[in-house]
């Protein structure tokens, strides 16, 4: 559905040349969610926007839905962008407009009759969840609903591609999974490809298929989300992964703990896919005498299964536990003696 | 009764002032808000990051504004006597005085347009771009559709001062109430009919100032 060939983006400013986008490579499949994770000034806001032609890749090519938006300007440009839907951390609406008349502003543009406009405009609003709002202007809405026109706005005529440049960034947590839960109902119900940027890697956890990991200008690291989170490679994905596993205090419980109890064995386990279900900790209390002590954990959903982290503690005879650190090794988690006491 | 407290006043002539300053007033406010939102969005368009960018055209338009806006209108009315006999054919009546009202104004008003234009959200128009809106669709659904409201007061205001305008240019002959107040008035020493004049004056910019403010309201849905 997109693809992106040796993409480059040089800045002139006046401070010299900024390289914001720099050889990317990238395809993303029909009917994907691809997040693209990176922390400010990584160039994603440059990267998303040329996907659409508000910005021109200084080498290289961007192709869209067949259409290489790189290359093509005027109207064939705006025909283009009419398939490719987006939506901003800011919303971007119209306060001039009601919700009803800025959704059907883009068509509007694209020169849809009256009464089919009416049509397609209640479609949308039932679709996001705006019924009985439609009248109201967007100072009247909460930060949510506001987005949720921005959607309909986006969707309106009927695109294939989604483009959502930090669409959650500015709402609270509450409303941020609202919104994304919509935006999976809307890949699922319309088989939409999406493309989202963020820094928060709890949107990549939740909704995407495969992320990519953005540092100065470059993809650092790629893949489906599973496989990222079981074994980031580079230092600034683990920093990202942990956002979501390993909660802030873990560290220092687990200090604390270690002070605590100077004997037995700290071992973390790392679930993956299925290994998540399996009942691997009623077996380890089943088959060894020795004490476990659950010491922090967390397990979230992704789009292709569980994933979390569980901080153990074992306790007992040293002979027992080591058997015990041995049959965890065998199992499909990945596990990782902390220390030894 | 009042012919008691206003011995001088020509109810007739008041009547006849009036409605000669009303027509200065409305046609070169109608002017001055098209030639002012003409020259605004010029300016606004061809600044730097704007959709037309251009330097030479943002730099002449923006040279011309300056320097209409910064004379003192008096002397403007002066300055234009050649080019408003060459236009209209003469120096007295109403329409003689438009050339100078509508080039004092329109210049003035093109400022607060492009203010007005630039306070919009950029977002809001890279949107529209992202939606494929073509660069007409732009200016009439977005630019001017978000400012409306300021684009008003801005007009509300420039016509406050048109009216000003419109009496000194009575000073000098072109009629109305600027005209009746001192000719009428002033020279032959009837303070009656400088007051009345004065009166009409103040509510006819309290007249505009209330519609305009009406409107500025509703259309601001901020
Ligand atoms: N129009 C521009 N002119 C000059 N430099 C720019 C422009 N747009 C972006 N840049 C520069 O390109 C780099 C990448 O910016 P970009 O906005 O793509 O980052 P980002 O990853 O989206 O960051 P954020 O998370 O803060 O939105 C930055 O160094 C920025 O200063
Ligand atoms: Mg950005």
């Amino acid at each position: 559905m997109i693809s992106i060939s040796s993409v480059k983006k040089i800045f002139s400013t006046k401070n010299g040349k900024v390289t914001a986008v720099d050889d990317i490579n990238l395809v993303i499949n029909r009917g994907e969610i691809f997040g693209v994770i990176g922390y400010s000034g990584a160039g994603k806001s440059t990267l998303i926007r040329m996907l659409n032609g508000l910005e021109t890749p200084t080498s290289g090519s961007v192709v869209v839905a067949d259409r290489e938006v790189s290359k093509i300007k005027g109207s064939e440009l705006r025909q283009a962008r009419r398939e490719i839907g987006m939506i901003f951390q800011h919303f971007n609406l119209l306060w001039s407009r009601t919700v009803r008349e800025n959704i059907a502003f883009p068509l509007e543009i694209a020169g849809v009759p009256k009464s089919e406009r009416e049509r397609k405009v209640n479609e949308l609003i039932k679709l996001v969840g705006l019924e009985g709002r439609g009248d109201s202007y967007p100072s009247q809405l909460s930060g949510g609903q506001k987005q949720r026109v921005g959607i309909a706005r986006a969707l309106a005529n009927d695109p294939k591609v989604l483009l959502c440049d930090e669409a959650t960034s500015a709402l609270d947590p509450q409303t941020t999974d609202a919104i994304l839960d919509l935006l999976v109902d809307i890949n699922k119900r319309l088989g939409l490809t999406i493309v989202l940027i963020t820094h928060e890697m709890h949107v990549i956890r939740k909704i995407c298929h495969r992320v990519a990991v953005m540092e100065a200008g470059h993809i650092v690291e790629m893949g489906p989300v599973l496989d990222v989170f079981k074994s980031p490679e580079q230092p600034i994905t683990k920093r990202f992964v942990q956002q979501v596993t390993e909660p802030e205090e873990s560290k220092e419980t687990i200090e604390h703990l270690l002070e605590q109890y100077p004997d037995g064995q700290l071992v973390k386990l790392t679930f993956v896919g299925e290994s998540a279900e399996q009942p691997v900790i009623a077996n380890l209390i089943r088959q060894f005498n020795i004490g476990v002590n659950l010491v922090q954990g967390k397990v979230s959903q992704t789009q292709n299964g569980p994933y979390g982290t569980l901080f153990v503690h074992l306790t007992g005879a040293s002979e027992e536990v080591n058997k015990a650190v041995e049959y965890l090794k065998e199992q499909k988690v990945s596990s990782e003696v902390i220390t030894n006491a | 009764m009042l012919e008691q407290w206003l011995p001088n006043v020509n109810w007739e002539n008041i009547w006849e002032a009036t409605i000669e300053t009303l027509y200065m007033t409305s046609i070169s406010v109608v002017a001055t808000f098209i030639l002012g939102i003409l020259l605004g969005l010029l300016l606004f368009l061809t600044a730097k990051g704007n959709l037309w960018e251009n330097k030479m055209v943002y730099t002449v338009v923006g040279a011309f504004v300056n320097i209409f806006r910064s004379i003192p209108f008096i002397i403007l009315i002066v300055l234009l006597i050649p080019f408003t006999k060459a236009l209209v054919g003469t120096m007295i009546g109403e329409n003689a005085a438009l050339p100078a009202l509508i080039i004092g104004a329109a210049p003035f008003y093109a400022r607060m347009v492009e203010i007005a234009l630039r306070e919009i959200d950029k977002g809001v128009i890279e949107a529209a771009k992202a939606m494929g809106a073509k660069t007409s669709t732009i200016i009439w659904k977005v630019l001017l559709s978000e400012s409306m409201p300021a684009l008003v007061s801005g007009i509300t205001v420039t016509a406050i001062a048109l009216v000003g305008y419109t009496a000194m240019a009575g000073v000098i002959g072109a009629g109305g109430l600027g005209n009746l107040a001192y000719l009428d008035g002033f020279q032959r020493s009837r303070e009656d009919v400088v007051l009345v004049a004065t009166v009409v004056i103040l509510l006819i910019v309290f007249v505009i100032q209330f519609v305009g403010d009406f409107f500025t309201n509703k259309l601001d849905k901020r």
